[in-house]
């Protein structure tokens, strides 16, 4: 019998081109997604080498890191920006790259865009120069993020030279409560872990809470991988997995989908194999959860109060923050709201937000936007009429894009102020500098856009 | 790619963990489509106040350019995986940064830029930041064949750190994997044809 196999090894081994004695593994990247920020200078490079784009139909480029959520239709009016998406069109027509750029009816955040076209399918080895690649993992493939001299490498001959991670099983057992969402439980797991705990590592998430997750949840726990560390994050196929691909334009049909099922049905990490790490959660009582820190590991169930701080960095993280020890969540004023990002911008997000803040008012001093991930999320919510629901319940309503989730474009949170963001990201200044970020799921982001400040979800009446 | 072989050189102490990548470089000085110039605004937020003037207390406004070396806390490089934190470092002068753990996309980075990721256990660590704050002139001799580190005043004994001997092969001589990959073109060729996958999933031009 052959020896068992994780998930993890079954794609990575099908995909070694060849070994390195002593040295990394060179692997097949079967899609390479793109996006204006990090791969200009990988383009230059090729040019430099005077090497063309060795599989150009097997990349995939959008717009989103550096675009205004307002007026796509009009030029950008931030020079910069407008040179670097520019360059980014430019260059996909120069290699014959396909390019979802603004104003597409494909474009979008690329780890929403790639999902919801079929362009993300399990199996495959994905990557990106953007560290939240490992949501395809949702999916049963190897994604992760890449820099931009391996955006080259991969431009160059589809491969990328990389060490085989080590294995990680995060089994999670137990029946999520109303009002806690796969949101919660990655900052939950995160704050039980520490934001290096996976370092190295590839993680498999497992279990019966695992496999009750729909796709849109499965991507917003494997997006925030990273954030323990991790190289990457996969949840084996099934089902689910398998009707969510249905008639999405870029899976395989017909007798190709067949052949597909066939293999896919095998990727799962057989009885009896080992990782090199497991972690065991179980999650039965879990509350809804939020950051008081400045890193995604600093969370709290939304009734507690700010833990005290043993080492320099949390000391400084709460002085960042402008809160103390000992002090409640619940309750704390905020400035403003963000729904959005590739964590947590797809159309079931949108819903969840849109069914708590339905009927009712923002609080007087916030201000809140809503993002939605894609052009195709955007035009969704628009005839389930969400739009309607947040913009009469005094939101913004924007075009797709990373927006405030970064720090770089036009959306940022000023100096000082607070957001609820549903976001994967509280680092000092991420949503632009002196900004102060909490991190949470959109249902609790929507009930304290209502309240104006930090809300405990279960506590109000859902309509 | 610059060779790097051994370097001798003074510190930056930086004891701060977690060190994500939105310190090093903050999103909006992302814009630019070239690979230089970053280095002026490493650790930006950090180095400079409000109104863009140099904080005094901030380690990087009161280093000389010879210091060639960032010692600093675990997870260093943690979070985005924007190349440009790799860039800015190199561009601002380091050569090696030393510490206890490296987040795993920044380490390729740095080493895909000939900026030396030196990993050395917390004891190490400890005292190499003792040492620092008792010298602040302290010089360290990083040589990359022999893998190992030591002061040059023969304070801290040669100790000894790891490399995979495949990026080390590379520094040592300058050589970048683009060099290597598209060396071996004939038999990415032949996986692709040989693999029973790629034949059914993704084919080359999409059916959509």
């Amino acid at each position: 019998m052959n020896q068992p196999k994780t998930l993890f090894s079954k794609i990575w081994d099908e995909h070694v081109v060849t070994r390195i004695p002593e040295g990394p593994d060179v692997i097949y990247i079967d899609k390479h997604l793109i996006h204006e920020v990090t791969s200009p200078q990988a383009f230059a490079g090729l040019e430099k080498r005077k090497i063309p784009l060795f599989r150009n139909k097997r990349t995939v480029a959008t717009a989103d890191h550096n675009v205004p959520t307002l007026n796509q239709h009009l030029p950008l009016r931030e020079e910069m920006s407008r040179l670097q998406v520019n360059k980014l069109t430019e260059n996909c027509q120069k290699h014959g790259v396909e390019l979802f750029g603004l104003g597409h009816p494909n474009q979008g955040i690329v780890h929403v865009m790639a999902p919801e076209l079929g362009i993300t399918l399990p199996g495959m080895t994905i990557v990106c120069g953007d560290s939240h690649t490992s949501t395809h993992g949702g999916f049963g493939a190897i994604a992760f993020g890449i820099g931009t001299s391996e955006v080259e490498q991969v431009f160059a001959s589809q491969c990328l030279l990389q060490e085989k991670p080590r294995t990680m099983n995060i089994q999670v057992e137990g029946t999520l409560s109303a009002g806690v969402t796969a949101k919660d439980l990655i900052l939950y797991m995160l704050s039980e872990a520490g934001t290096d705990a996976a370092s190295g590592h590839f993680i498999e998430y497992s279990g019966s809470t695992i496999r009750n997750l729909n796709m849109e949840e499965r991507m917003t726990l494997c997006n925030m991988s990273i954030e323990m560390g991790a190289r990457g994050g996969l949840i084996a196929p099934d089902q689910t997995t398998f009707e969510y691909l249905k008639g999405r334009p870029y899976a395989p049909q017909g007798e190709h989908l067949e052949e597909a099922l066939t293999w896919w049905r095998t990727l799962f990490s057989d009885p009896g194999v080992e990782f090199d790490r497991v972690l065991k959660f179980d999650v039965s009582c879990l509350a809804p959860m939020v950051t008081y820190g400045t890193n995604p590991g600093m969370g709290i169930a939304i009734d507690m109060t700010i833990p005290v701080q043993n080492s320099l960095s949390g000391k400084k993280a709460l002085e960042y923050m402008g809160w103390k020890e000992g002090e409640p969540m619940e309750g704390k004023r905020i400035q403003h709201v963000f729904i959005g990002s590739c964590t947590n911008s797809r159309i079931a997000d949108l819903r969840a937000a849109a069914s708590v803040v339905a009927g009712h008012k923002v609080a007087r001093h916030v201000h809140a936007f809503v993002v939605p991930g894609s052009r195709k999320v955007m035009q969704q919510a628009v005839a389930e009429g969400l739009d309607r629901v947040f913009k009469e319940a005094g939101f913004e309503f924007r075009e797709p894009g990373c927006s405030a989730c970064l720090g770089m474009n036009e959306d940022k949170i000023p100096s000082g102020e607070y957001c609820i963001a549903t976001s994967n990201r509280n680092f000092e200044g991420r949503q632009g500098p002196g900004s102060r970020t909490i991190l949470a799921s959109p249902l609790t982001a929507a009930a304290s856009a209502i309240k104006g400040y930090v809300t405990d979800i279960r506590n109000i009446t859902i309509n | 790619m610059q060779k790097f072989l051994t370097l001798q050189s003074g510190l930056v102490a930086f004891p701060e963990e977690n060190t994500d990548t939105d310190q090093i470089i903050p999103a909006r000085f992302l814009k630019a489509t070239g690979r230089t110039g970053f280095g002026k605004n490493l650790f930006y937020d950090r180095r400079y106040d409000s109104s863009g003037n140099p904080r005094p207390d901030f380690i990087l406004n009161i280093t000389s350019p010879d210091k060639n070396i960032l010692l600093t806390g675990k997870n260093f490089g943690c979070g985005s995986s924007r190349e440009h934190a790799a860039w800015a470092l190199y561009d601002f002068g380091f050569r090696v940064v030393i510490s206890e753990s490296f987040a795993d996309i920044f380490r390729n980075n740095a080493l895909n830029n000939g900026l030396l990721t030196i990993e050395l256990p917390a004891e190490v660590i400890s005292l190499l930041f003792r040492q620092s704050a008792s010298n602040p002139d302290l010089k360290l001799k990083v040589d990359l064949e022999k893998e190992n580190i030591c002061s040059v005043d023969g304070a801290i004994a040669p100790t000894a750190f790891h490399t995979d001997a495949y990026k080390r092969h590379c520094l040592i001589n300058g050589l970048d994997d683009i060099t290597y990959l598209t060396s071996i073109q004939e038999e990415i060729v032949r996986y692709e044809q040989s693999s029973k996958y790629l034949q059914f999933l993704s084919p080359l031009t999409h059916p959509a």
